[in-house]
């Protein structure tokens, strides 16, 4: 065969080489960037709450049940912050997680696939709505129906932003126990029809219980998301840190208190600025332990099939 | 009643249960939505966009977050989608499998469950303070695209791995190689899958308003940026000063704003759902 | 006979799984060789020691020499980009790039450095020719490579391997995933094809490598237990278990 085609003679040379070795190295530095990510927000959370437990004692600020940071006297009790999350925490979680339990099992065992096929959209859409339109409308919806019910609650309240926040997060909890109850086999569901079972027994018997680690752990991030939400409860819940169990009134939770320093006017390195990062850290961590707690959750549980 | 009559009425009402479950999203959607509608539409007019905020709500406008928001979401996506994709080609082509691919990948999940708060908490600290790039545009996309950045890598890992690996075999055989396997077979097959969940990452960034306002924090701005390192409001940061503010009438054009808003983010997933749409049909073909 | 490529006391890996052990075998130029034996023996694995497509599967080692040109292929100066550009493959199912046929073709060349259209044309028509698939694409070389027939895509595949203008061809199995009359024409090519390239192909058909080899090599769990003319191979075979297999009493 003629020897014209290609220019095998030439060889790929080194140029070629060094391309890929230095294509490898910049690859190598962007995968570096979620890991100085993580380095980053660490370093930052402990370096200024170092410097703030200089200034406040670390008993007063896990035990003291007054927070008045931005006041004079300060007083630095992160409870009736840590109060206020738990609050809407809970009862977010109220809402989120039978109705969002409810629609993945509407969606996994009862809905016919055209059904499903116009639902679960409505569920992708409300999960794609920004917090703040969340927020906006608990301030302007459900405030004022909350109000008609009863009158005494505050203009700000918790149960408002927690209904709120609440909506947002079914989504969620809908989608992750959905996923996890269609990886349950048919085999199963086919076996427990076959023994004539209805329904009803076949999704709380058979389904439920064969994808109940993976069911769970959608409800454990569902709290911790309800934790980290900031936009709703800052709009919604006021910005009074209160230890109290009346849902009713205005109170206040870590996140909001944080976005309340950060958009008056602080002053770099003053106590006040340290707060947003001690707070912080405390949020960090208990986010953290959330998610790391649904990781195991789901690794010591998994389900063989 | 017999015992199969029970069984048969406890599944009906179980049935009603799930379903009112199902339809309590849809309703919700709805009423938010007309809630919206009937307090912003008609606000909106020409002069809306050309406007800067007012102290006088009949006078204000979006120009100002309108254009912030564009420009906050180009930068984000000029540094998230690079660093994206290419950690993920690096975790999927180059690394082996063993204990640093898994601590990077756990770190990725995990930077992933942080509260986006947390985020502006970083970007205060480390970009607007230590590193001095003061309550600027440049803060912000930074911010917003170590945000977004455990987003896109997930999906753009899924959308390599679905590449078949006779096809990355055929170019190695041809003496390919790797970064000419990658940029040749690997990206055009897998490119729709990537742009997909890149596009839905930046949507999600457009919708952020916590980490911002704690990078960008000044809200009342009469000026379209022109550099990075203007400050900047966004509509997401607008629609949360007017709606704080006591005045209803201000609530009023929060919810203009808010329509502008769910247009873009319209806008950009009809973008993802149609490339998502191309790539299926191109597999089944 | 001239030999091509001269295999020496290989052994090879998969972490704890020894799949070739000590393999001494020579193979000859612008033949075809045939490597036949059950599922699971080893051809495969051995077929890919020879363009080290092994070298990217993670946890493989190996010992012994492969030596082509004269050379180790797996000697430290031994440039893999270049060995694979010599030694051309065409894997078992078709696997043509999600690309039009035009582009598929001058995949590799272009990356090796060829950016002159007329030349690209030049190769294109000499390669799909050589294919035998000129005549039913001439027409459409710029739609997609995943519009054509199976047996269309297999010989594709062929001009692809061709374009790069190889030394010796390896087949792995090139016609198990196609249609007898797609399959026919694949055989009738590698006939053609062997005037000009070395050959090497798996396969798990009998049929087929007493059709169209020279040369037979008979493996058994990782172990090379005949090699030899296919005539001689399959009419006369040395050893019992040759035998056995041949006539059908297993595999």
């Amino acid at each position: 065969m003629s020897r014209t085609i290609g220019n095998s003679k030439k060889n790929p040379s080194k140029k070629v080489y060094i391309a890929e070795l230095v294509i490898s190295k910049i690859l190598f530095i962007f995968v570096m960037v979620s890991i100085a990510t993580t380095i980053g927000i660490v370093w930052i959370l402990s370096y200024e709450t170092v410097q703030f437990f200089r200034e406040v004692s670390i008993i007063e600020f896990l035990t003291e049940t007054e927070w008045t940071a931005l006041f004079n006297p300060p007083k630095y009790g992160v409870l009736p912050l840590v109060g206020g999350t738990l609050m809407i925490a809970f009862f977010s979680s109220i809402i989120s997680i039978p109705i969002g339990l409810g629609s993945a099992i509407y969606l996994s065992e009862y809905a016919s696939k055209k059904t499903r096929k116009i639902l679960k959209p409505v569920l992708e859409i409300l999960a794609g709505i920004p917090t703040i339109v969340y927020g906006y409308f608990a301030l302007t919806f459900i405030t004022p129906a909350i109000r008609n019910i009863f009158p005494e609650a505050n203009i700000f309240n918790a149960l408002s932003a927690s209904i709120a926040v609440g909506i947002m997060i079914i989504p969620m909890v809908s989608s992750l126990s959905e996923d996890a109850m269609n990886a349950v086999p048919d085999s199963l569901r086919e076996g427990a029809y076959a023994l004539g079972c209805t329904r009803f027994e076949v999704a709380t018997k058979v389904v439920i219980p064969a994808a109940l680690s993976s069911i769970i752990a959608s409800f454990v991030l569902a709290i911790s998301r309800a934790i980290g939400e900031t936009m709703i409860v800052t709009l919604a819940a006021g910005s009074t840190p209160k230890l109290t169990l009346n849902p009713l009134e205005s109170i206040q939770t870590m996140t909001a208190f944080i976005v309340q320093v950060a958009s008056g006017d602080i002053v770099y390195g003053s106590v006040m600025y340290k707060t947003i990062f001690a707070v912080g850290m405390l949020l960090f961590i208990i986010t953290l332990l959330m998610n790391v707690i649904s990781k195991i959750i789901i690794k010591k549980y998994r389900e063989e099939y | 009643m017999t015992n199969l009559q029970k069984r048969k009425l406890q599944d009906k009402i179980f049935h009603i249960l799930v379903l009112s479950a199902t339809l309590f999203g849809l309703v919700v959607l709805v009423i938010l939505l007309k809630e919206i509608l009937n307090d912003g539409l008609k606000w909106i007019n020409i002069d809306f966009f050309r406007n800067f905020a007012s102290r006088f709500p009949r006078k204000s406008g979006i120009k100002a977050p309108l254009f912030g928001s564009l420009w906050i979401i180009g930068l984000t996506a000029l540094f998230a989608f690079p660093i994206g994709v290419g950690s993920a080609l690096y975790l999927e082509e180059y690394l082996p499998k063993n204990w640093l691919t898994n601590l990077i990948q756990v770190n990725i999940s995990n930077l992933a469950g942080v509260p986006s708060i947390v985020f502006g908490i970083l970007g205060l600290g480390i970009f607007v303070n230590t590193l001095g790039f003061g309550r600027s545009i440049l803060s912000g996309a930074l911010t917003l695209a170590l945000l977004i950045l455990p987003v896109i890598i997930v999906s753009a890992q899924e959308a390599i791995k679905s590449v078949p690996k006779e096809l990355k075999q055929g170019a190695y055989a041809l003496g390919c190689t790797k970064w000419q396997m990658i940029t040749g077979v690997l990206l055009p097959y897998a490119m729709p899958g990537i742009l997909t969940g890149t596009i839905l990452a930046i949507a999600r960034a457009l919708g952020e308003t916590a980490p911002l306002l704690m990078v960008g924090a000044v809200t009342f701005i009469a000026y379209t940026p022109e550099g990075i390192f203007d400050s900047f409001t966004t509509l997401p940061m607008q629609i949360y000063n007017w709606t704080s503010r006591p005045k209803v009438d201000f609530h009023h054009i929060a919810a203009a704003a808010i329509i502008v808003l769910l247009i873009l983010l319209l806008g950009i997933n009809s973008l993802a759902i149609y490339l998502r749409n191309r790539y299926q049909s191109r597999m089944s073909r | 006979m001239n030999k091509k490529i001269q295999v020496k006391n290989l052994n090879f890996y998969y972490g704890n799984f020894h799949a070739l052990k000590n393999i001494n075998l020579d193979i000859e130029e612008n033949k075809v060789t045939a490597l036949i034996g059950p599922s699971g023996c080893g051809k495969s694995t051995f077929l890919r020691t020879i363009n080290r497509m092994n070298d990217l599967i993670e946890g493989t080692r190996h010992d012994g020499e492969v030596i082509y040109e004269g050379k180790d292929i797996y000697a430290p100066d031994v440039d893999v980009v270049e060995l694979r550009r010599k030694i051309g493959m065409v894997f078992q199912k078709p696997n043509p790039f999600p690309k039009s046929i035009y582009e598929n073709v001058v995949f590799g060349p272009k990356r090796h450095g060829i950016k002159n259209k007329s030349k690209l044309d030049e190769i294109v028509e000499k390669s799909l020719k050589a294919a035998a698939l000129w005549d039913e694409v001439k027409d459409r070389l710029n739609s997609s490579a995943w519009s054509l027939s199976g047996g269309q895509q297999q010989r594709l595949c062929i001009a692809r391997a061709l374009a790069m203008e190889p030394d010796v061809l390896l087949m792995d199995e090139p016609t198990s995933a196609l249609d007898p009359i797609a399959t026919l024409r694949i055989e009738e090519l590698i006939e053609d094809l062997k005037k000009k390239y070395t050959i090497i192909i798996v396969t798990h058909s009998m049929q087929q490598a007493g059709r169209i080899s020279d040369n037979t090599a008979f493996f058994l769990m990782g172990e090379l237990v005949e090699y030899d003319s296919t005539k001689k191979l399959f009419t006369n075979p040395r050893d019992k278990r040759t035998e056995d297999y041949i006539t059908g009493r297993f595999g």
